[in-house]
């Protein structure tokens, strides 16, 4: 399977997946 | 005189932490937005002139001012009192601002950590700083690329974690 770390879409991609992640733990610890 | 107060001093160390960290990840958009992806267009001829003089030039700025990135900014969030709260992510304190600027200070750490430990010690295997093989060097080209890729994803929440802190929480 082709790493996504090798392209620098995939790269960006998962950077904003992650962002993401971090926004919903803010989220829940703000009590929504 | 008044304008010289802690409050300055603190900014004194952001404004550092700012700049040196602007170094920090613009050379690393710069390696992996810029140098990398021109390399296989570059001829074999004028290669040497970005491994023998640009990139271990690039590297020494990248690699000090991510440890200058790491000082000033621990230094910053001990003069403000929350760097346990913040490494805690919050999670003892409760407040956003913390868990916001605890996010974004893990993520620089396992950046820089990357930076040290993993991307500089195989950077100077592929670019002959260091006795290696070709197999050793194809190896240590390989594990640095992904590394430094590592770092521009991970440098994506970060800021966002980091800006946020200052500005939303």
């Amino acid at each position: 399977m082709k790493n996504p770390l090798d392209s620098l879409t995939g790269t960006i991609i998962a950077g904003l997946v992650i962002t993401a992640l971090h926004i919903f733990y803010m989220i829940n610890m703000s009590g929504g | 005189m008044e304008y010289f107060d802690n409050n300055w001093l603190i900014f004194m160390f952001r404004w550092l932490h700012v700049l040196s960290g602007v170094m920090w990840i613009g050379l690393l958009w710069y390696f992996n937005f810029v140098q990398t992806p021109s390399m296989a267009k570059i001829a074999a001829e004028h290669k040497p002139a970005v491994t023998k003089h640009i990139a271990p030039e690039a590297l020494f700025w990248f690699r000090w001012s991510a440890l200058s990135t790491v000082i000033t900014g621990l230094i910053v969030a001990q003069m403000n009192g929350y760097v346990e709260s913040a490494l805690a992510m919050g999670l003892t304190d409760g407040v956003l601002k913390h868990a916001a600027i605890g996010f974004g200070m893990w993520l620089g750490l396992i950046m820089a950590a990357n930076v040290w430990f993993i991307i500089w010690p195989n950077q100077k295997k592929v670019l002959g700083m260091v006795e290696a093989t070709a197999d050793e060097k194809a190896k240590a080209a390989r594990t640095a690329a992904l590394a430094s890729r590592t770092n521009t994803m991970l440098s994506i929440p970060m800021l966002y974690a980091m800006v946020s802190a200052q500005n939303i929480y």
